[in-house]
């Protein structure tokens, strides 16, 4: 791996991690639910991310499948939250 | 061996009979009595070939293995105490047999009653014939169960269910106590094994657990045998049929007590606890019986009194404590098996042809029916202990064994007069049933005219009278060879002198049964006129066994269930979770102070600042998910999926992508399922400001909370800075490949080396699934829940104001978008489900992760278009789900069967398939299909479920119809 490489996962994680810090002051302070809703999507977003540069370190493929998973499903819990706050129940 | 043939035969028949009177119609009387004729007969047949063994004083044995980890034999073994009660027990049941073809009624269902009566006689065989304590206690309680069922045979009636219960308890219990006197015996002798049992005598009896287990022994054999205190559950018995009757109480349950007794003699007898506790109960059960018997009105219920009685006699010869005792209880086993049996089939017939059996309405029944009324008097007489019938010869021997010094103790002494007058009482209430019966003038006002029963009917009766004429006439040259066989199997070198002959000379035995018979005769007339008008018997008028029983009953298994409920138990949840939590933090804090178990120092490890993140995140979101919980549970929940997310990254970092897969699934599907539940819960009340004591209690689990968390923490910390030992961890990596043919290790731990317990999980998560299911049927909200959310209920305002809009408008342009990216996303998931499924047992995923990847995909479409939409489409079916899952999952296992291989052994191998080549199969892949279809099931049903009160609370004010159409598909749920 080359030295550039290295740094620039390096960078990336940090910058990720900062990314979540931010995305869950937003889900701790709010002030409104929305907020906290979308915070905490973003955090699921940023989390894949982080993911993905992971397997990039590491050089192989196992941890894609983590990815993979949020990517298709971490939307769930958001659209869930959504629909509760919506109408006030998740299936009608 | 042809006598290992034999007697497994003799224990397998009455079973096989059963099973097979099982299937007959119902009323198939004929059929059903060749069949059991037919197994009693060849039973009786069967032992008969054994004789030849038994007269020269050999033991047949069988032995198979049973649980060979335990060193437990199946042991059937055959001596000839055994071969002698086989024999009465067949010989009987055959006429029991023949006497029930004619006294059942076309209008009951037969098969019930001789299936069970083959069960029962196959569970007597297997106690008389077991060679293993341990499974002698077994067939003992098999013997409680079915005669439950054969004393509630009638049971439309009260009388009947009740007697039969009262049997049940009183048995079965007596039967628990034996089972831990059992194991204490075999503990004492150091094998189960009968011969090794008897062998160990001396052993036993200088056990210092001898006394326990004498007693817990004695309270199995007393309580089954109806010896006092236990005799009330016999004559409420009565209620049962009455060729039951004449089995159960004259030669087969009731005699199993004082066969097990006669049994364990060897090994237990010979000590004071023996004569004492043995001797008293017979004693005491003795004169009690004779003397309640004599005032009974019922005929059974004088028959079930004097089985008291006599059955005290063969438990006070028992408890005597000299072998003379012994062959003199042998012997009285038989021949009241004998005039007993016949009795009950009199009593049976005269109930059968007049319709009563009140002792006061009947009245000179011989001129109707002379033979039934010789054969009772004949029986009768025997059960007096008139001389030139059976019945004198045994009770010769009761008086001449009464006579002799035990002790010495003033009870010895005075027992020979003791017995005697309670003798008087036996010739008194046998007088009774005679003379009232068939003696005086004819009978008035009875439901049916008597007369003679069918000769079939009768003949069972017959050949039992003969069989006490004969035997009491011709003793030597009938049973004397049968007694012996008996008495040498059980006494061995020691087997005393005795005479079977009728006369003795004068001996004082015999002035005894000359003051019996007198003084009996003489009872009888005095008390006669008295006795046909009496309510119960005097003294004991007010003693009520059953009242007793019943008020013990209640007490035990209500009043103290209450009590006790009421001191230590708790609806409340606070209470409850404060004490789980405070149990796990003891429990949690035991190894520090007994394993000394202390943090130590640990190396600095590297620390990544991108983690370290990671963790300042997921610990902040945990944080603030625990400080909003009580009041903002929305966002304690969106806290708390944060606080998971981290988790999940933390397993990916750490090198446990499967364990992150998993985590990351569930943290999905437990978000939707707390908001699914979030929905029912009531909002807060701002102005309601709490008490001081609910503070006080907040603040006690806050400091639970910190104290667990803690504790925890330290605990973990300590084990993690300890170097590992070895662990089993290495045979599992080693092995996954080589015998579990996958490689990612912790799917084949699963499916394959842990299998077992994964089926054992998974049916406990199906379990689970349909318990909140069945919960939540019944779940009616708070009243301040059930209305309309208030976001509807404006948005549906809205678009009523609007001429231009239809209601549902909002949500449905708001969701128009998403809606269709969800729907069109259920294929694609289904397809990763699948991958996660097929790739699991050599790359990270599995059935459970693909279970609930799977229930999320259905979960989105009801999320997309509500509950009525997608069931109007789609029906998904929870249970079937559930059900194809288990089975495959246990017929996988079921599988290695057919190749000789233990439960769950997987296999795979390569296989070739056109187009995609070579792929690994694994059995295992199979088992994980269930897995994963049983989780699809039970995570959708319990998602579907708590979807389905929006359903339910609005479609409460619609009619049933309309509910009957919108939510079809469930409908096979309800």
């Amino acid at each position: 791996m080359s030295t550039l490489l290295a740094w620039s996962i390096t960078a990336t994680l940090l910058l990720l991690g900062l990314a979540m810090a931010c995305a869950a002051f937003r889900m701790l302070r709010g002030p409104r639910a929305q907020d906290r809703v979308v915070g905490f999507d973003s955090l699921y977003v940023n989390a894949m991310l982080l993911l993905v540069t992971l397997g990039v370190r590491s050089g192989t493929t196992f941890y894609f499948e983590a990815a993979l998973v949020i990517g298709l499903l971490g939307f769930v819990g958001t659209v869930a939250l959504a629909k509760f706050l919506l109408r006030g129940e998740v299936i009608e | 061996m042809p006598y290992e043939a034999l007697l497994v035969a003799v224990l397998a028949l009455p079973f096989a009979g059963s099973f097979l009177a099982a299937l007959f119609r119902a009323n198939a009387r004929n059929a059903e009595s060749w069949l059991a004729g037919g197994v009693a007969l060849a039973s009786l047949a069967l032992a008969g070939a054994a004789y030849p063994l038994m007269a020269e004083g050999g033991i047949a044995r069988y032995s198979a293995a049973w649980v060979p980890g335990l060193g437990l034999e199946f042991v059937i073994r055959m001596d000839g105490l055994a071969w002698a009660m086989t024999m009465l027990i067949a010989g009987i049941g055959f006429l029991v047999v023949l006497y029930a073809r004619y006294y059942m009624s076309p209008a009951d269902p037969v098969p019930r009653f001789f299936s069970f009566l083959l069960a029962f006689m196959g569970s007597m065989f297997g106690i008389v014939l077991s060679g293993n304590l341990i499974q002698l206690v077994f067939f003992w309680e098999l013997t409680s169960l079915f005669s439950f069922l054969l004393i509630g045979y009638w049971h439309q009636t009260a009388q009947a269910r009740e007697g039969a219960r009262m049997a049940l308890i009183v048995t079965s219990a007596g039967g628990l106590c034996l089972f831990a006197g059992v194991l204490l015996l075999g503990h004492m002798a150091g094998s189960y094994d009968l011969d090794h049992v008897l062998a160990a005598g001396d052993a036993i009896r200088s056990h210092r657990l001898y006394v326990p287990a004498l007693i817990l022994v004695l309270l199995g054999a007393l309580t089954k045998s109806a010896q006092f205190p236990f005799h009330f559950w016999l004559p409420h018995a009565m209620a049962a049929p009455t060729p039951v009757s004449a089995y159960l109480h004259s030669a087969t349950m009731v005699k199993a007590g004082v066969f097990l007794l006669v049994r364990l003699w060897p090994a237990m007898g010979g000590t004071h606890e023996w004569l004492w506790l043995v001797g008293s109960a017979g004693l005491v059960t003795f004169i009690l019986g004779a003397f309640l018997a004599v005032f009974q009105q019922d005929l059974k219920g004088l028959l079930a009194h004097s089985t008291i009685s006599h059955l005290g006699l063969i438990t006070l010869l028992i408890g005597l404590d000299s072998p003379l005792g012994q062959v003199a209880a042998i012997f009285h086993i038989m021949n009241h098996a004998t005039f007993k049996a016949s009795l009950f089939m009199a009593a049976g017939i005269i109930d059968h042809e007049t319709g009563t059996r009140d002792i006061r309405r009947l009245s000179g029944l011989w001129r109707f029916m002379p033979i039934t009324g010789t054969l009772a008097m004949v029986a009768a007489a025997a059960m007096a202990g008139v001389p030139l019938l059976n019945g004198f010869l045994s009770k010769e021997m009761f008086f001449a064994e009464t006579i002799e010094i035990h002790d010495g103790s003033p009870v010895d002494r005075a027992l020979p007069y003791v017995v005697t007058a309670a003798s008087m009482f036996t010739v008194a209430y046998s007088l009774r049933f005679i003379r009232d019966v068939f003696f005086g003038p004819p009978p008035t006002g009875l439901p049916r005219t008597p007369h003679e029963p069918p000769t079939l009917m009768r003949l069972p009766a017959e050949v039992l009278v003969l069989a006490c004429l004969v035997v009491g006439i011709v003793p030597g040259y009938t049973v004397g060879p049968i007694l012996e066989t008996a008495v040498r199997s059980v006494l061995g070198a020691a087997v005393p002198e005795y005479s079977l002959a009728v006369w003795h000379g004068f001996t004082p035995e015999l002035l005894m049964s000359a003051f019996a018979m007198a003084g009996g005769i003489a009872v009888y007339f005095l008390l006669r006129s008295w006795l046909l008008v009496c309510e119960g018997p005097p003294l004991f008028r007010h003693i009520n066994g059953r009242r007793i029983f019943d008020r013990v009953l209640v007490t035990l298994s209500w009043r103290l269930a209450r009590r006790l409920e009421e001191i230590f138990g708790s609806r409340r949840l606070q209470p409850q979770l404060r004490l789980l939590a405070a149990v796990a933090l003891l429990a949690a804090l035991a190894p520090f102070y007994m394993q000394d178990l202390v943090p130590r120092s640990m190396a600095r490890p590297e620390l990544d600042a991108a983690f370290a993140l990671v963790w300042a995140v997921g610990i902040a979101c945990a944080l603030g998910a625990a400080w909003q919980a009580k009041f903002h549970r929305l966002a304690a929940l969106i806290l708390l999926g944060g606080a998971g997310l981290a988790t999940c990254i933390t397993f990916v970092w750490l090198s446990a992508p499967d364990l992150a897969l998993t985590q990351l699934v569930v943290e999905t599907v437990t978000t939707v399922l707390l908001l699914l539940g979030l929905r029912w819960l009531p909002k807060r009340l701002e102005e309601i400001s709490p008490p001081a004591r609910i503070r006080w209690y907040r603040g006690s689990d806050f400091a639970f909370a910190l104290a667990s968390g803690a504790g925890l923490a330290a605990l973990a910390y300590a084990a993690m800075t300890r170097p590992s030992p070895d662990s089993i961890a290495d045979f599992f990596v080693e092995n996954a490949y080589t015998k579990g043919g996958g490689t990612n290790v912790v799917n084949v731990i699963l499916v394959d080396f842990r299998g077992f317990d994964t089926f054992g999980e998974i049916t406990v998560l199906g379990a689970v699934a349909l318990t909140v299911y069945a919960l939540l049927r019944r779940f009616r909200p708070a009243p301040e829940s059930v209305p309309v959310p208030e976001q509807q209920r404006v948005q549906d305002i809205d678009d009523d104001a609007h001429p231009d809009r239809k209601k549902g408008d909002t949500v449905r342009s708001a969701m128009a978008v998403p809606g269709l990216i969800m729907r069109l996303l259920f294929p694609v998931i289904a397809v990763v489900a699948v991958y996660l499924l097929l790739r699991g047992h050599d790359l990270p995923g599995g059935g459970f992760v693909a279970g609930v990847t799977m229930a999320v995909a259905f979960i989105l479409q009801y999320m997309a278009r509500g509950t009525t939409w997608v069931e109007d489409r789609l029906r998904i079916l929870p249970v079937r789900w559930m059900a194809t899952g288990l089975l495959l999952a246990g017929g996988t296992g079921l599988g290695a069967w057919l190749f000789a291989k233990p439960f769950l052994t997987s296999s795979f191998s390569y296989l070739e398939i056109p187009l995609i080549g070579e792929i690994p199969m694994a059995s295992a892949l199979l088992f994980d299909l269930g897995v994963f279809a049983l989780v699809v099931g039970a995570t959708v049903l319990i998602l579907i479920a708590l979807a389905h009160q929006s359903v339910r609370s609005r479609r409460a004010p619609r009619s049933r119809e309309a509910e009957a159409t919108t939510l079809a598909p469930m409908a096979e749920l309800r």
